[in-house]
């Protein structure tokens, strides 16, 4: 079954009498397992499109269908919940809390979970493991990195074992060399088998992916297959 | 998200900003301290009062002409009523009118100083008979000696002064004998009180007794008298006693309806219920003028919120991204300011009640009498509490703002 399916997804905000169309119409469907690149330039659209996937924004007009689900039908807390337990996000300014540990940081999303709290610090522990900072657990994020951010904000993301990992110019903020380590990082992430949608405006970012879906002032321009290619992922 | 979690969720974000925070409850702070204060100073003042009161005896009732007062211009006419007249004595001194009384004297208040040669001391001057504060009060001269039944028949111009005003009038020399000057009138001193201070409702340094004959026809001109002390046999007869001394008056005023009576009587159980009333109300005036400054320390509180939910806007985008709801959210933020006030309102309590303890300390030692510290706990509890509302109150508003954040919005916000 297709884990995203869109279907004529519009949208468009309105500044007091002014309309302004974002998205006009956009149909795709992608499926578990994948790994998708959101390309465009700035002003496509594409993170107004990651928004709404991600349960954070609605669609003015259109459907999306999220596991088979009619996602309009939600409730604010129901989508709450969805983008706890079954969306991981990555964002590209890490959007980390100042002034708390690193494992903190990364059991936030438990915090709004069903998982028991006697869990919460050994999977949390497991997560920064995972993303190779356990020398780090109790550092606070200033005392971090640029690359080793974003990689406990890939912990976080990961906390919850989501069905589909959102990644908004996850390299954006980053050096080439710790942006390189990210992307293996989120391509390993897809090997183990996660769904993860990339938003960026790279060509070699979106490269990792295995599908790539080209946005142009709103509309869907192309959506290609492109050949896997080969690299050294990081925790191989 | 247990309402655990979230009090340790907004301990961590206050604690991170201690100064602010400390500062942000200080509104509260001095409110709850100030009506902890105010409520633990008028109990222990009750008491004192209750206790000072008590020392009137029991056993005796005070008549006054006029209404009973109710009001500021009733107190005003009590003055200048003159329906008490030497023949109600007589009717009251009557074992067939009033079986229980023991003793009935008038008493009157004389205005104005006494002096001696080129020295003048301002005592409380009474027109009364010196041997009744003997009888009930058990206080006898410590020079010289009372004047009697006889010098007050005679409307004799002798005078009984305290150790105050000996000194001020005599210094180190006998006053005994000496003509002292009250009004125009010269009263030769016959007697010295010993120097015990306060003594029921008077102090005894500070007072000179005249015979109320002699008060009435040289100083003041009048044939009535201010009120009329009256001693029942026994702490007991007293309601008894009363209502004798109303029927007897009554009828000899030839009233028929209670509702018109020149008079009324004062018992110390009464006067004791008369105080306590008018400091309970005072306190609770007080009080509430105290809760005021509650509202305005909750605005302040609301204020710094405001602040803190702006300055965490990317917070609460990112807690909604990872799954807060709405109410999480407005939860977290309701719970951050209720803690503030709560713990505003703990601190209150703790330096109002100090404060409390130090004054009572200071209020004891500076007037030399027995004032207990009490310590209001329901006030403490009613403080807290209302700290808690305030808190509820006042954070609703800064809590739904922060809850009603676009989380996309919220994400972008630098």
């Amino acid at each position: 079954m297709d884990l995203i399916d869109v279907r004529r997804l519009q949208k468009s905000y309105e500044t007091g009498e002014v309309q302004t169309g974002v998205l006009h119409g956009i149909s795709f469907t992608i499926k578990k397992g994948e790994f998708v690149s959101i390309m465009g330039p700035s002003g496509s659209g594409k993170s107004t499109l990651l928004h709404i996937l991600g349960f954070l924004d609605r669609p003015t007009k259109g459907e999306y269908y999220f596991d088979g689900q009619q996602a309009g039908a939600y409730t604010s807390q129901e989508s709450a919940k969805i983008r706890n337990n079954r969306i991981g996000f990555v964002f590209q300014s890490f959007n980390l809390l100042p002034r708390i540990s690193v494992l903190e940081n990364v059991k936030l999303p438990l915090l709004y979970s069903d998982v028991p709290e006697n869990e919460w610090d050994a999977r949390a522990a497991r997560a920064v493991e995972e993303v190779g900072l356990s020398h780090r657990m109790h550092f606070q994020p200033s005392q971090l990195s640029g690359g080793e951010r974003q990689r406990v904000a890939i912990a976080r993301a990961l906390i919850n074992d989501p069905d589909v990992i959102f990644a908004d110019e996850p390299t954006g903020n980053l050096d080439s060399k710790s942006g390189t380590q990210v992307l293996e990082l989120i391509d390993d992430l897809h090997n183990n088998g996660h769904t993860v949608i990339l938003v960026t405006h790279e060509t070699y970012t979106a490269e990792y992916a295995d599908r790539v879906i080209t946005l142009k002032d709103g509309l869907l321009e192309s959506d290609r297959k492109i050949e896997r290619r080969n690299h050294g992922g990081l925790l191989k | 998200m247990t309402t655990l979690l979230l009090i340790k969720t907004s301990l961590n974000a206050l604690s991170s900003n201690k100064g602010r925070s400390a500062l942000t409850i200080l509104g509260i702070v001095i409110g709850v301290a100030a009506i902890v204060l105010i409520m633990s100073l008028g109990a222990g003042a009750q008491t004192v009062i209750t206790s000072q009161l008590g020392g009137l005896g029991a056993d005796l009732v005070v008549v006054r002409p006029g209404r009973q007062p109710t009001g500021p211009s009733d107190f005003a006419q009590t003055l200048f009523a003159n329906s008490l007249k030497a023949r109600d004595v007589g009717l009251l001194k009557q074992k067939t009118n009033v079986p229980d009384l023991i003793a009935a004297v008038p008493a009157l208040v004389v205005p104005g100083s006494v002096t001696y040669g080129s020295y003048t001391s301002h005592p409380e001057v009474l027109g009364w008979s010196a041997q009744f504060m003997g009888d009930v009060f058990g206080v006898f001269p410590e020079q010289g000696e009372f004047f009697t039944q006889a010098d007050i028949d005679a409307k004799a111009s002798v005078v009984v002064i305290g150790s105050g005003v000996a000194e001020d009038l005599f210094g180190f020399n006998d006053p005994i004998g000496k003509n002292v000057k009250i009004g125009d009138r010269n009263f030769r001193v016959v007697g010295v009180l010993p120097s015990k201070g306060q003594v029921s409702l008077f102090d005894l340094n500070k007072l000179a007794i005249i015979p109320y004959t002699s008060a009435q026809t040289y100083l003041l001109g009048i044939d009535y008298y201010h009120e009329v002390m009256v001693r029942a046999s026994s702490p007991g007869a007293v309601p008894r006693m009363v209502e004798d001394i109303t029927l007897t008056l009554r009828a000899a005023h030839r009233i028929t309806d209670p509702a018109k009576d020149d008079f009324f009587v004062v018992t110390q159980q009464g006067i004791v219920e008369q105080v306590q009333t008018i400091l309970s109300a005072l306190t609770a005036f007080l009080t509430m003028v105290v809760a005021i400054s509650l509202v305005v320390g909750g605005i302040g509180v609301m204020n710094i919120m405001l602040v803190s939910v702006t300055e965490r806007t990317r917070e609460i985008g990112l807690r909604k991204a990872v799954g807060a709801t709405d109410s999480d959210i407005l939860r977290q933020f309701l719970i951050e300011a209720i803690f503030l006030t709560v713990a505003g309102g703990i601190a209150g309590v703790l330096i109002g009640s100090s404060l409390g303890f130090l004054l009572t300390l200071a209020l004891g030692s500076v007037l030399g009498i027995e004032w207990t510290f009490t310590f209001p706990y329901v006030g403490a509890l009613l403080a807290v509490g209302v700290s808690m509302l305030v808190g509820l109150v006042f954070g609703i508003y800064p809590a739904r703002q922060a809850s009603r954040k676009n989380p996309i919005e919220a994400l972008r916000y630098e």
